[in-house]
Order: structure tokens, then sequence, then C-alpha cells
């Protein structure tokens, strides 16, 4: 249908507010993702490849990979749970359930990373007990899985709760009608249903739990090619002026960002009734 | 569960809610909860005296008023580029607008150090945004205006998100009913399209606000972190941390959660009035 001329801005107008839209991004967006490409290849291909393979960012890139590995199938596990409870069944308090749920979201990275130093540093209220018992946490892998999993806590949850919400129960009571056990009903009426919610929230869970910084710094102890995730590896590489290597390894999370917002838009294009149900 | 049957309104023929809604209970309280608690337990341990003497030193609050107001002024900016990207999605086409359109949501993508690191290059005084500034005077870089700069960059997504799909809802015949009563384009877009996108524009705002005073990663890197003049309050708890000054560091942080909740609380009556608008 066409539109009637007069809702419409004259063309100048709209020429202009893209124009404005257009190079804004291109100023706050483009621009600093192309620094981090110019700089890391700034010495040349040979010098991001030295950077990005040299022993302590190689170790970095396995932590990352591990503490990624982890949480996120943690999250996925919790979220799968948190939504099939609110959204199959009706009961009292969902509405606190869901704010609780995404609490994570409102909290600063730091503080994050503070509230496990409180429970398990030395000074905190399990850390005399763990160091009796020789139990690691902070400074440790299991703190930094934590945190990550602090962090990354709604990702899931939040993308299937309103879903499953929308896609009722109705599937699951058919099958359960027809003789299929509740593990069967959940494996082959649920989990197909929202799968492509569930991917979504997975690769968003997962860029989060891969460039993660600010919580983890607090827990890690910045322990050189043993506690040093990705960001944190940037981190050190970029206090210590040597911006070549500090870019490398950041070049790698840039692709890693870009990647998930390929993905993430192939699936928003294709799949955008099964991803996330409008009201 | 005698109790469990009054919690519960409308029983569900489908099993699993024990299950579901004990994950969910027990990992929510283990994850977040607890931890949480432990920031108010232990900032409260000696009394509101002794919480103020940790949480208002001079430092503290030159902090708190750093961040916060840089969250503001960030949250203005993005809401008013937010508006205007959101508007050009909506109702433009132009060629690449998908790429565009897709670009929107690196900031929630990258890692917060690699887009710090990447800012800290283009806006010091030799980068390529830093220099053009340098030659008309102006600083942002290690300044406080750099703190702006990193959390335009982090909050960006926030308002465009959440207005395009309120923008794209507005009905184009109360557009026309506007235009037929004989008010101009301009009057249609302030009578009748602001006052629908408001409560969406507020959330919008809300969110990057939130987002901007917990920040960290981004943050660092670009600001000069020097204490009274443009040390950010995260930033404060990490150092605090790292001397050992847990109580100060608790105190901060609980100073930031309080933030949060009440961020929490007006999103929460934002949502109220946005679902009272569309209803």
């Amino acid at each position: 249908m066409r539109r009637a001329s007069h809702l419409r801005e004259p063309a100048a107008i709209k020429a202009l507010l893209t124009l404005v839209a257009l190079a804004y991004v291109a100023l706050m967006l483009l621009l600093p993702l192309g620094a981090v490409l110019s700089q890391a290849f700034a010495d040349g291909w040979r010098g991001w490849l030295a950077a990005v393979t040299e022993p302590d960012a190689r170790s970095a890139i396995r932590l990352t990979l591990l503490v990624a590995g982890i949480s996120v199938p943690l999250n996925m596990i919790f979220g799968i749970a948190a939504s099939w409870a609110i959204s199959k069944y009706d009961f009292r308090g969902k509405s606190i359930l869901i704010t609780l749920i995404e609490l994570p979201f409102s909290v600063s990275p730091v503080v994050s990373g503070l509230v496990f130093v409180l429970l398990f540093g030395a000074q905190g209220w399990f850390g005399g007990w763990l160091q009796q018992h020789d139990i690691e946490i902070i400074f440790a892998l299991p703190g930094l899985v934590l945190a990550t999993v602090f962090v990354t806590f709604p990702f899931v949850a939040r993308q299937l709760i309103p879903l499953m919400t929308a896609q009722g129960r109705g599937d699951e009571e058919a099958a359960l009608t027809l003789g299929a056990s509740g593990w069967q009903t959940f494996w082959h009426v649920t989990l197909p249903n929202i799968r492509f919610g569930l991917l979504y929230g997975v690769l968003l869970c997962n860029a989060r739990a891969m460039g993660e910084f600010g919580a983890v710094s607090v827990v890690s102890g910045h322990i050189r090619g043993e506690t040093n995730t990705m960001p944190l590896h940037v981190e050190v590489l970029y206090n210590e002026y040597n911006f070549i290597a500090a870019f490398a390894v950041a070049s790698l999370l840039a692709l890693l960002a870009v990647v998930t917002l390929a993905l993430k838009s192939a699936l928003e294009w294709r799949y955008r009734a099964a991803i996330a149900a409008r009201s | 569960m005698g109790m469990a049957r009054t919690l519960i309104r409308n029983p569900s023929p489908l099993p699993g809610l024990g299950l579901s809604l004990g994950i969910t209970i027990f990992w929510l309280s283990f994850i977040v909860l607890i931890p949480l608690s432990a920031v108010f337990i232990r900032s409260w341990g000696g009394g509101w005296d002794a919480f103020w003497a940790a949480a208002g030193t001079p430092r503290a609050i030159a902090s708190y008023k750093l961040t916060f107001g840089a969250a503001l002024g960030a949250a203005a900016v993005n809401a008013l580029f937010g508006l205007l990207i959101a508007w050009v999605i909506v109702r433009y086409h132009f060629p690449g607008k998908r790429l565009f359109a897709a670009l929107i949501d690196l900031p929630f993508a990258l890692p917060t150090a690699v887009a710090g690191i990447a800012l800290a290059a283009l806006y010091a005084d030799t980068g390529l945004i830093g220099a053009q500034l340098a030659r008309l005077g102006l600083a942002v870089a290690y300044k406080p205006t750099g703190v702006v700069v990193a959390l335009i960059f982090v909050g960006l997504p926030f308002v465009v998100r959440t207005v395009e799909p309120v923008l794209a809802e507005v009905s184009r015949e109360t557009e026309e009913a506007a235009l037929t009563l004989g008010a101009s384009r301009w009057q249609t877009f302030a009578r009748v399209i602001f006052p629908t996108i408001a409560p969406a524009l507020a959330t919008g705002f809300a969110l990057a606000f939130a987002r901007g005073a917990g920040e960290y990663g981004s943050v660092i890197f670009i600001a000069g972190n020097m204490p009274f003049e443009s040390e950010i309050a995260p930033l404060l708890i990490v150092t605090q941390l790292e001397e050992y000054d847990f109580e100060g560091a608790t105190a901060i942080a609980a100073v930031m959660l309080v933030v949060s909740f009440a961020i929490l609380m007006v999103l929460n009556l934002l949502q109220h009035w946005q679902q009272r608008r569309s209803a």
C-alpha cells in the first residue's frame, strides 16, 4: 500500500536524519572496531600470529574456553528449568521470581566478583574452612566460573520465559495424554519448540561469558599463564605497553563479537517468530 | 505439601514442577541471593556510623559524583541518538539497512576490555579522533569526559532496542487522523508519536544509565583513574580490595547495589506506565 505523501517527512529531512544516524554509528561503533584490527596488524600478520600463539596467550585462550564451557551449560540447564517452572505452572510470586532472575543484569560487574570474594576469599565467610581443607576458589578456576555464571545468569532464562509462556502447555498436555512420559515430552515436544530461542540465548550467554572482564578481574588474581582469561590477558599486555600484542588478542575477541552478531542477526531474520514471542 | 498446594493456583497435569522449581530456587539462591546478601550483611556489621565512615569518604563521594554524573550524561546522549537511530531503522529504507541494524548491538557483543583499549587508542592525543580534538584544544582520554565517551559506547543499544518495537507499533491511522485535524508533521511527532514512545524512551534511558553506572572494563583504559578527578566507583572498589580494605570496598558496593535496586524499581514502574499506554 502506498503511504500518503503527507505522512512522510520532506525528502531533505529524511536524507539528513539518515546521514546523521549513519555517521554517528560509523564514528561511535565502526571506528573502534576498525581501530582494534588496524592496531592488531600494525606489525603485519607475523606480529599478530606471534602474539596470539605465545604460551601465555594460548593459556588465556584455553582458560576462556574452559570457563565458558562450564558456565554456559550450567546457565542453560538453569534457564530451561526456570522457564519450565515459570511458564508451565501457575503459582504465586512469579513476577518476583522473574525480577530476581534478571537481577544480575543490574549489578556492576565489579560487585558481581566482589560478592564471591566476600564468601570464599581469605577474609570471607568460608575462607578459613576452605583454607583448612586446601580448597582454592578465589584466584582459581572455581572463582572465575562462579563470577561468570553470576554475570551471565539471566541470558537463557529471559529468552525462554516469554517464548514458553506464549507457547503455553497445550502441546505437552497432548503428548502426555497420548502416553508419553515427562522426559519424553520434554525431549520430543518442548525442546524442538524452543530450539531457536534456546540457541539465541546460549549465543548471547556465551559472548558475555567469554568477554567478561570486571567480575573475573576481581576473582582472578591475575596470575599470568594460570588465571588470566583472554580479556584479562589483554589488560596485562596493555598495561605493559605491549600494544600490538594486546590488540592482537583483542582482535580475537572482536572476531567473536562479529561472529556472534552475524549469527544473532541470521537467527533473527530467519526465525524471528521462533525466538521471541511478540506480544 | 499443604502450603505448596495453596501456593499453586491452577494445578497443571505436567510433571516436573518440583524438580524445575527446585533447581531454579537452589541455583538462584546459591549464585545470586546469598552472595548479594553478603554485601549487605558485611557492610552493616558495624552499624550506620561505621558504614558511612567507609562509604562516605571524600574520595568515595567524588567517585559517586563522577560515576552517576557520567552515566546520566551518557544516557542522555544515548536517548537522543538512540531515538534518531530507532526512527531511521523503523521508518526509512536505505541500502545496507540490515547491516546497520545488526551493527547497533555491537556494544552488547564486544567485550568491554576490547572496547576500552580501542576507545583509548582512538581518543588519546595521538589517536585518530584525539589528534583532531587536540587541535581544537579538547582532551577526552584520561579525563572525566573519557568516562562519558566509554559509557555512550556501552549504552548505545539500550535506547534503540527499547524504542524500536514501540515505534513500529505506532499506528499510521493515528498519525493520519492528526494530520486530518490540521496538525503539521512536527506537531504530529511532538503530540502523537512522542507521547506513545515516551515510556519506552524512559526505559531505555534507565537501562543505559544502570549499565553505565556499573561499567568498569571499557572505562578504566580511557579514564585517567586519578582519585578525586577521574576515578569511577567500581574502580575504587577494585583498588580498595587490592589494598585489603574489605570494609571500604564492601560499603561502596552496598551503595552501588542500593542504586541498582532503585533503578530496578523505576524500571518496573515504567513498565506499568508502558502497559497502560499500549492498553
